[in-house]
């Protein structure tokens, strides 16, 4: 279950170190979050908690249901990774638990020992603040835990009411507030967009001699293609990838510049953020009046996108499928049916294995044999020779999280990252792949930093860059 | 009539009323709490599916069997047990006594020595490896230690000090139509009894709720058909969203500050703090 590991000795406090900065008050306040910490913080917390209990079956139920077996004791990378005890799921869950206990039920409220409930105080408020933020919410606890008990869940919960007081991370506000400034995560200005997609247009016509265009909001195209911003930036042979897909399969597409933007980032703070984030998208889309919304390679913009669109905005009929779609369906389908042309040796060079982002794997249409497990792996054996499974334990629902899920690819934790990137690492070296592909962009991102950090010798890229690798035009 | 007997069925019902009523409040409370996101991990995409899939997991303890052997082994050992040691007490409970139930009377004796060994190794469990040791609350140490005792108490009465059954039941059927009937006092009896009443009052406050919670848990009982159903928040409210733009008219259309007519959420008085903030920038 926790291979390629052994379960680490429990250092106390060893995570501790690995906190991230505060937030700014002018994130704070473009996100309509509170400033600086409400002045009776206390009682404003317990009072959401109550409301968060209201309003959520799964935190009233998770609250109750555990019974500290310890089987997901060892289910979490970044308890691997540390060997903090605090980073075991169940006892990060424990630390809203407790809470809980102390002012929601006649047992904690009438007779308590010391550790099973304790009021909210600044040192209840500090381990929130640091654990809280050590989990990337990618639940591969719940795949363990017998009463199905989501600590990403748990955790939500926890930033939600941290959040309402004003407490959250420089990180995951600056990000959320950029979305509201630019259209995504990176604030990239829209100019910019249109001349980096340019940019891309250029770099396609000389290696292709063709005219693949990348459009930025254009009015009646078929499709809104709604990747993850850092794809036109930092990944582009994805979006290169996705451009030449589209060229070939002459469908007609196009990006936003008010959505340009797949990931969540309100996900990681309150409701009300991940709803204002997730409504760009639907809106753009009924103003650019396409006929289906397109998602990009990314896992927890997946997670968002897929299951959450259609609750968070009502009127998705008007949409064929009236729910977004992920764009290794739609290659895949195309793929299947014999649209393109594709040299499979042009990636002999390489020996790919596969790694499912967490919340892909566990947040999505992935069940079983179907879905966003298959979609993938069947593109890479439909373009490459080598491709190699790592072990069964770490791979499909077990994947392991990249170590920056969950709003904590900040700089200053970066060896936590590093850390909590290890099983991954390590298992993918167990493959000897030398090339580790995977749809999602804050994968992307953490682990090319990973493997250099454990030394393995692994190129990190998408599933569409083999694609436009081995495409022949 | 006497006093102790009063008092011993006072114990009895008030134990068995807290039980039912506040069981029944609890699984209300799960029900009727909303799950205003669709959050299912790897579930089968239909009904009959997730009942399946939902039956394995609470006969089989799946999840378990797939992640520690050990664990699962004790685990089923102990639930498994305890279920042949309930249908053995129906004897107890009912007159006239039909077959079935004379059959697990006599087999459920067996499963008493199963049910205490697996509570023991289980107690051992939380005290051998360093992490269980680390994640187990004293609540978790009495729980097993009242269950142990329940155990130990009904096997040495079933061995040692045979009681005088008739009693008992009279007892317990006494309890049930609301009459008190004097049952024989051994204390050994006492003590089970006081164990378990004890154990049935606090069952509706305790982790022993994960038997009915499993069952309310989101991401075990939604159904994975995302494609074919919309999910209705029911406490949904209304966002506010910035003015559309594209790359063209952004420079007019575009807002740095909050728009106006902002919909602040529930319990939040932010909206002074913000103008302060923007006065003083």
């Amino acid at each position: 279950m926790h291979y390629p590991f052994d379960i680490p000795i429990l250092e106390d406090d060893a995570g501790i170190k690995h906190v991230c900065y505060p937030a700014k008050k002018r994130d704070m306040s473009g996100i309509s979050l509170p400033v600086e910490r409400v002045p009776n913080w206390q009682e404003e917390a317990i009072k959401i908690f109550d409301e968060l209990l209201g309003h959520y079956k799964e935190l009233r139920v998770f609250m109750d249901t555990c019974v500290r077996c310890g089987n997901c004791a060892s289910a979490c990378q970044f308890f691997l990774g540390t060997g903090d005890p605090k980073n075991m799921p169940v006892a990060r869950a424990e630390l809203l638990r407790k809470v809980y206990r102390k002012y929601f039920t006649a047992a904690g409220k009438l007779w308590s020992n010391a550790d099973e409930a304790v009021e909210l105080t600044e040192e209840v408020l500090d381990e929130w603040k640091t654990y809280f933020y050590q989990c990337s919410e990618c639940r591969r606890c719940s795949v363990f835990c017998p009463y199905g008990i989501d600590t990403g869940q748990i955790t939500m919960a926890a930033r939600e009411i941290m959040a309402r007081i004003g407490v959250a991370t420089k990180y995951v506000t600056e990000v959320v507030h950029k979305v509201y400034q630019t259209g995504n995560n990176l604030g990239i200005w829209p100019m910019a967009w249109v001349d980096s997609s340019e940019f891309l247009e250029d770099e396609l016509k000389e290696e292709y001699g063709k005219d693949i265009r990348l459009p930025v909001d254009e009015k009646g195209a078929d499709v809104l293609l709604v990747m993850p911003s850092a794809d036109n930036f930092a990944n582009v042979n994805t979006m290169m990838g996705y451009a030449v897909m589209f060229y070939a399969a002459g469908i007609s597409w196009t990006t936003s510049t008010y959505a340009d933007e797949g990931g969540n980032f309100g996900m990681f703070l309150n409701y009300w953020n991940q709803k204002r984030v997730n409504q760009r998208i639907v809106t753009a889309a009924k103003e650019l009046g396409v006929k289906s919304i397109i998602w990009g390679e990314c896992g927890h913009a997946w997670r968002a996108g897929f299951p959450f669109t259609n609750t968070f905005n009502k009127d998705m009929d008007m949409f064929d499928p009236p729910y977004p779609k992920h764009i290794c369906e739609l290659t895949y389908d195309l793929m299947k049916k014999g649209t393109f042309k594709i040299d499979k040796t042009a990636n002999d060079d390489v020996k790919i294995t596969i790694h499912d982002p967490c919340n892909v794997a566990r947040g999505s249409n992935a069940t079983l044999r179907t879905g966003m497990f298959e979609w993938p792996r069947e593109m890479i054996k439909m373009t490459a020779n080598n491709f190699v499974e790592m072990h069964k334990d770490c791979i499909r629902e077990k994947t392991y999280c990249c170590g920056a899920g969950g709003g904590m690819l900040a700089d200053e934790i970066h060896e936590l990252r590093m850390l909590g990137g290890k099983p991954r690492a390590e298992a993918c070296r167990a493959t000897g792949a030398n090339y580790l592909a995977t749809p999602c962009a804050i994968c992307k991102a953490n682990l090319p930093e990973v493997m250099k950090y454990h030394k393995v010798p692994a190129e990190v890229g998408g599933i569409h860059d083999l694609l436009l690798k081995a495409i022949i035009l | 009539m006497n006093l102790p007997a009063i008092l011993f069925s006072l114990i009895g019902w008030a134990s068995m009323f807290i039980f039912v009523f506040g069981l029944v409040y609890r699984i209300y409370v799960y029900a009727k709490t909303p799950a205003p996101l669709r959050i299912p991990v790897n579930t089968p995409p239909t009904i009959p599916g997730v009942f399946a899939s939902m039956a394995i997991e609470v006969t089989l303890f799946r999840k378990v069997f797939k992640t520690n052997k050990y664990l699962w082994l004790i685990a089923w050992a102990f639930h498994a047990a305890l279920l042949l040691v309930l249908l053995r007490h129906i004897r107890f409970f009912v007159y006239p006594v039909p077959d079935w139930v004379m059959f697990f009377y006599y087999s459920g004796i067996y499963a008493g020595y199963v049910m205490l060994a697996a509570l023991l190794l289980l107690f051992a469990r939380r005290l051998y490896a360093e992490r269980n040791a680390y994640i187990s609350l004293p609540i978790d140490y009495y729980m097993l230690f009242i269950l142990i005792a329940i155990a130990v108490s009904g096997l040495w009465m079933n061995y040692q000090e045979r009681i005088y059954l008739v009693d008992v039941k009279a007892f317990i059927l006494g309890l049930f139509s609301f009459r008190i009937n004097a049952p024989d006092m051994e204390p050994l009896l006492v003590l089970h009894l006081l164990l378990v009443f004890a154990l049935f009052a606090y069952f509706p406050f305790s982790k022993l709720l994960h038997a009915p919670g499993v069952f309310f848990s989101p991401t075990m009982f939604q159904r994975n058909d995302i494609e074919k159903r919309r999910h209705a928040n029911p406490w949904d409210y209304e966002v506010p969203s910035e003015p559309y733009y594209t790359s063209e008219n952004f420079e007019e259309k575009r807002t740095d500050q909050h728009p106006e007519g902002i919909i602040y959420p529930a319990g939040w008085k932010i909206k002074a703090e913000y103008d302060k903030y923007k006065k003083g920038d």
